[in-house]
């Protein structure tokens, strides 16, 4: 066992040495654009530039409508699901993991072929139509996570009789969804929603074909006419990743255990 | 009508009559209970269904179509012939080989890392640790990690310089991150991550008791991986490494920033048809989508081929 534990060991140090020499070889690039000394000068001139601004606050709002979208169709999708149609269970898990197997390069080809200025739904001749086409876009890729998650969290909760519960107390269908059922897998939806936002802001390829001022592309425009700014973006980037995963980590801390809970 | 249909119909309907709109329904008889029942069962689904088959399911459909017609819209097998024109089939060729080789290097690195975690007898910070990381490095991928690469690994990257400074010039040994081998090593940047969180659960799933159950029978350690450990995490294995693939076969983020347009893998040849019809022939454009969709399709379905045998065989 020994040996076992040296091997374990050796693994560990070279995954950790993969894992970490690139990210300090960034940040090491990232503040050389002073000559002779380390400075954050690449991080005030990208955080300065009004294009960074505004790029990035629009893939921000774009993040948070896919969200709001994926909620809106996931929740009560997967909620019905458990409690009415288990049939179409197998069904609607294929439908959410089509997204891993047709890339995104493909749906978007897709949409400008189907939706262009002279189909029956132009959703790409206005700019607000590109946008929320955007926007469905990012919620068609998140819709694996985001399914994952919801029926992760309607999981640990007992569906059946809180809705009974809540139709003998008179509620409506909206009221049992948005009051009774979103409240009891927030956490689900929050981690889905993170995971959505990670996955989202600096997306480049939809962003880039639909010819949305989104950050991804804006990242690709910088790579390929600067120098030290891409590293400094690539250090923010990962930044706003670990920032995503760390409130989903402690999330899940908050997430019910009791998945069984005798009743 | 076959004895007890009724008994089954009241049956149902008291099992589901509080929580069912047709709870007003219960006078009418079955048959039209039923009829007013079905449609509003699948109006909880339409939307979901609707927004499926418009954004998903159609705009794939469309393309599939496309490419099978020629720009009359006569059917043909002309496009998917052409695919095998030089251009193109090297840029199937090159993404090929780049998603097997970081699938497959991912997979098995991923999982020596994750067996060492929970098996290796390592203190526990490393396990939490490793797992953290990997979680955020699985999702880290597209143009920053091209970034990243650069910085490390580009003709200034930091590692380039210092092996330069101890005498050892990556550039003239042939390396270049803008080749087969640079691309599949920035792939493994989420690659790597993304195996250990899938497979670490599976592991955790191998009992210490099985262990020495296996030993108690006499059997040896590799015995006991072949027989034992193997079969157990085979299937979630399996189906991660169809995952990689088609994770680095549609992704262009990373490749795009890295390379430009010096490295020809199809997502960026269908990149640059899509953006100005460089092939002058958009049936062709489809073709090349069509080709995508089948290769990641066909991994899945030797997937679930190899899976279904495989629990076969475990039972």
């Amino acid at each position: 066992m020994k040996s076992g534990k040296f091997w374990a060991w050796i693994t560990f140090i070279l995954g950790a040495a993969y894992f970490f020499i690139p990210l300090i070889a960034t940040m090491e690039f990232s503040m050389r654009m002073k000559r002779g000394e380390y400075s954050f000068e690449a991080y005030r001139v990208v955080l300065g530039d009004p294009r960074f601004q505004e790029s990035f606050t629009f893939s921000v709002v774009a993040a948070v409508f896919t969200i709001i979208l994926g909620v809106l169709l996931v929740v009560p999708t997967a909620y019905w699901i458990r409690l009415r149609l288990p049939q179409l269970r197998p069904v609607v898990e294929f439908v959410t993991l089509l997204p891993l197997v047709i890339p995104a390069i493909v749906i978007v080809f897709g949409y400008i072929r189907m939706y262009g200025s002279n189909s029956p739904l132009p959703f790409l001749s206005s700019d607000i139509g590109t946008s929320a086409l955007l926007v469905i876009g990012y919620a068609t890729l998140a819709l694996p996570y985001m399914y994952r998650a919801v029926d992760t969290g309607l999981r640990t909760i007992d569906v059946r009789t809180l809705t009974e519960a809540a139709q003998i107390l008179g509620a409506g269908w909206t009221t049992i969804i948005s009051r009774v059922i979103l409240p009891n897998v927030l956490i689900a939806v929050l981690s889905g929603a993170f995971l959505t936002f990670a996955i989202v802001i600096g997306e480049f390829t939809i962003a880039s074909l639909l010819n949305r001022p989104a950050f991804g592309p804006y990242l690709q425009n910088i790579g390929a006419n600067r120098a030290y700014e891409p590293a400094a973006l690539a250090i923010i980037a990962f930044v706003i990743t670990w920032g995503c995963m760390s409130i989903i980590q402690v999330l899940s801390r908050f997430a019910p255990k009791s998945a069984n809970r005798p009743n | 009508m076959p004895p007890g249909f009724f008994l089954k119909r009241r049956a149902g309907m008291t099992d589901i009559s509080l929580s069912g709109p047709a709870a007003a329904g219960k006078t009418l008889p079955p048959a039209q209970a039923r009829a007013t029942r079905l449609p509003t069962q699948w109006l909880g689904v339409a939307p979901f269904i609707i927004f499926a088959l418009m954004f998903l399911i159609l705009p794939t459909l469309y393309l599939i179509l496309g490419a099978f017609q020629n720009a009359d819209g006569v059917f043909t097998l002309e496009n998917i012939v052409e695919l095998a024109q030089p251009t193109i089939r090297a840029a199937y060729w090159i993404s090929i080989k780049v998603s097997v080789a970081s699938s497959l290097l991912g997979a098995f690195i991923g999982l020596a890392i994750a067996i060492a975690i929970v098996r290796g007898g390592l203190p526990n910070w490393t396990r939490s640790a490793t797992l953290t990381f990997s979680g955020v490095a699985s999702q880290f991928a597209g143009v920053p990690l091209a970034f990243a690469f650069l910085a490390t690994l580009g003709r200034l990257g930091l590692v380039t310089v210092l092996l330069r400074s101890v005498g050892f010039d990556l550039y003239q040994h042939g390396f270049n991150v803008l080749s087969f081998w640079g691309l599949t090593l920035t792939y493994l940047y989420f690659q790597i991550p993304l195996m250990v969180v899938i497979i670490t659960p599976a592991i955790d799933g191998i009992r210490k008791e099985w262990g020495e159950a296996a030993a108690t029978l006499g059997a040896t350690q590799w015995q006991y991986w072949r027989m034992v450990v193997i079969p157990v995490i085979w299937p979630s294995f399996l189906g991660t490494v169809i995952l990689l693939f088609a994770n680095s076969f549609g992704a262009i983020a990373t490749a795009y920033a890295l390379t430009g347009s010096s490295l020809n893998i199809v997502p960026i040849v269908l990149y640059a048809q899509i953006r100005g019809d460089v092939l002058h022939n958009a049936n062709l454009g489809y073709a090349i989508a069509f080709g995508m969709i089948f290769i990641t399709g066909l991994a899945n379905i030797f997937y679930i081929w190899f899976r279904t045998r495989s629990e076969r065989w475990l039972k």
